[in-house]
């Protein structure tokens, strides 16, 4: 008991501390499934030679049976989670069939993550279509279309509730207009369906003007979502900061994924009120799994986005510009992005510029 | 819309037009919608110029003009053809995609309430708003078989049905079940489902893959636009809405561009687009092979509109 409560007294001041840099911070590491391993053993092995004062917790979220007999993920890799405030998670596997409780949805209620956050950048070197993209689409996450209240009425007549509340629009909304004040953006777009759903889309509309309002320093319009589908497609840099609602950001964050390359490039971070995690959004890809033939592009810079947020955005950027100056050059690209290069060649070439 | 007038007298086309002032931001100046209705009814074609929905309406209904006039009509398939034009140079080439949208219920619905009003401890009032999504199996049912009707009638291949099932397991669920037992009716055509994120990234990086696609109306918004987006704009794509009784067309990407009005700098190929389908479509074949033929020479002459110049 009294070696308990020393305990106690002797860990308060660490948690207090954590936020300093100097100091080694905890991290959960989720690997995931498929082509997870390889890639969060990149991107370890990356912060190891970049000497980034994180410390990675592994936690396996393998699922077990709860005693109401469904399956979920194991307690303590919640408590880790909910310990350390930020983590790292590789793709996982969607199990097929009922009884299962999703880890998304379970993280994402533990930690209360309101806003999904996903940067979109034309890479230097890798010519696409489209060479001037630079967006941040950022999606409210916990309601809207994705409310899951849903009822067959009568046979044949099916109702879905999209809901809108208006504590949790403000939330998002004066989450990107800080977003935007800290990474130097300029303008923040909302965008929107209220022509047709006039209270609903009004409502986040409404809190959007709002929050707008106490950041006058950060340009704000708002637009259809048609509107930004038609010249997102014809002209990119129209747009900078993007905030939604729930479908509409599923939607863009992947449309905008699809201008610059895939998801195999673009990192994902989830903001919340008790924490953050930070994961790469694309699949477990089985057929590639184990072949080192994975790009781990999308997690190293999901880890660098958890760097930005944890204060260490000195490492940060050494190790995005490493990054990007190895698919710049093109020598070692993997398989995705058209080159020849296994996933721990991609990685040492990474290292051997950090060094 | 005047310059399809001209256009279709300066080929001596022998359709009258009925011409009305319909519109929401203008109430006091617009023809009712009864009358209006009534007219599309008796001729069973119409072309019509884009609405402006304005985000609020003066006496307060939830309900846009435009919705309410397919309502009336029961206006259910808006089918939109995004096809690229040779001579306008885009991003993507080779695109032939006709998408297929229902446009009567799902998300346009128009039904909406704001639910509770919760007090919290520190007495602020948060406002919570209920919009519903209606999907019903006959109304999927309906426009399902009207998307492999179309497939079959214009020989394409291939239907692919847009959905979010994984996440809107009834709603669109249904959806989905309608398409798929519709698909087993029309075994020469190959059926395949995306989901609707997925699409959307599809449409950007490999648009030549999609050849007839079957959705519901958000989705078909949003699809209508990013499609069109892809082709040279809003300015360039003609679409055609069908109820069983009457046809209505208009142009595929509804935008009013409202700073360009009467400057006589709005790019009306989409609208002359539609007046060519209209006349195909009643039979004036040669007529609307005419006008069809003037548009492509003139976009392959490069005499380019402004708003195609400017979006390149």
């Amino acid at each position: 008991m009294a070696a308990r409560l020393v305990k106690r007294i002797y860990c308060g001041p660490i948690s207090l501390n954590r936020r300093f840099s100097s100091q080694v911070q905890k991290a959960t590491l989720i690997p995931g499934d498929g082509i997870g391993p390889e890639i969060a053993a990149a991107v370890q092995k990356i912060f190891a030679v970049a000497k980034v004062p994180v410390e990675w917790e592994v936690v396996d979220v393998t699922p077990v049976k709860y005693p109401d007999g469904k399956y979920g993920i194991p307690q303590s890799a919640l408590e880790s989670m909910n310990r350390n405030k930020v983590g790292l998670k590789g793709p996982l596997m969607t199990p097929i069939g009922k009884g299962h409780r999703s880890l998304n949805l379970a993280l994402r209620k533990e930690l209360n993550l309101y806003a999904n956050v996903r940067p979109c950048r034309t890479l230097e070197g890798y010519p696409t279509l489209y060479n001037n993209v630079d967006v941040v689409t950022i999606r409210e996450n916990t309601e809207g279309e994705y409310s899951g209240i849903e009822h067959e009425i009568v046979d044949g007549v099916v109702q879905s509730i999209k809901l809108i509340t208006e504590e949790a629009s403000r939330r998002v909304a004066e989450f990107a207009f800080k977003f935007a004040k800290e990474q130097n953006r300029k303008k923040v777009t909302a965008v929107h369906k209220a022509n047709i759903m006039r209270m609903s889309d009004g409502l986040f509309l409404s809190c959007c003007r709002e929050a707008a309002a106490r950041f006058p320093d950060v340009k704000f319009e708002e637009k259809y979502l048609d509107t930004v589908c038609l010249n997102m497609v014809q002209d990119p840099s129209m747009y900078d900061v993007l905030v939604m609602p729930n479908l509409y950001g599923d939607i863009l964050s992947d449309m905008c994924a699809g201008l610059v390359g895939g998801l195999g490039l673009t990192p994902s971070g989830n903001i919340g009120m008790n924490g953050a995690l930070f994961e790469s959004v694309h699949g477990t890809a089985p057929d590639i799994a184990g072949k080192d033939l994975a790009n781990p592009t999308a997690l190293l810079l999901s880890a660098v986005m958890m760097l930005h947020h944890m204060g260490l955005s000195k490492y940060g950027e050494k190790i995005e510009r490493a990054c990007l100056d190895v698919i710049k050059e093109g020598k070692h690209r993997t398989g995705d992005l058209g080159g020849k290069a296994k996933c721990s060649e991609f990685t040492n070439e990474i290292c051997s510029k950090l060094q | 819309m005047y310059s399809v007038q001209e256009v279709f007298k300066a080929a001596g086309v022998p359709v009258d037009f009925e011409m009305f002032f319909f519109s929401e931001v203008h109430p006091h100046m617009s023809a009712p919608l009864e009358e209006v209705a009534k007219s599309v009814s008796r001729n069973g074609i119409c072309l019509k110029g884009p609405l402006a929905n304005p985000d609020y309406s003066i006496s307060g209904e939830l309900q846009t003009l435009n919705m309410k006039l397919r309502r009336s009509l029961d206006i259910y398939a808006n089918v939109v053809h995004v096809k690229s034009f040779p001579g306008l140079k885009n991003k993507h080439e080779g695109i032939d995609t006709v998408i297929v949208r229902e446009q009567t219920e799902g998300e346009y619905s128009a039904l909406e309430h704001e639910s509770v009003k919760v007090i919290s401890f520190a007495f602020i009032l948060y406002g919570v708003v209920e919009s519903l999504k209606i999907v019903t199996a006959a109304k999927s049912q309906r426009i399902a078989k009207f998307a492999f009707d179309y497939a079959t009638k214009n020989k394409r291949k291939k239907v692919t049905a847009v959905h979010k099932a994984n996440i809107m397991k009834l709603g669109d669920g249904l959806f989905l079940r309608c398409c798929q037992e519709m698909a087993k009716l029309y075994p020469k055509i190959t059926f395949e489902t995306m989901i609707v994120d997925n699409c959307t990234m599809q449409m950007v990086s490999h648009p030549q893959q999609f050849d007839v696609m079957v959705m519901p109306n958000l989705y078909g918004n949003i699809l209508d636009n990013l499609a069109s987006g892809l082709v040279g704009g809003a300015g360039v794509v003609a679409g055609a809405s069908y109820s069983s009784e009457c046809v209505v067309f208009e142009p595929g990407a509804k935008h009013t561009f409202a700073e360009a009005v009467g400057k006589n700098v709005a790019n009306p190929t989409a609208m002359l687009l539609c007046g060519a389908k209209m006349l195909v479509h009643i039979n004036l074949q040669q007529y609307g092979d005419m006008i069809r033929n003037a548009i492509a020479k003139v976009l392959l002459d490069g005499k380019v509109h402004k708003d195609i110049l400017y979006l390149n």
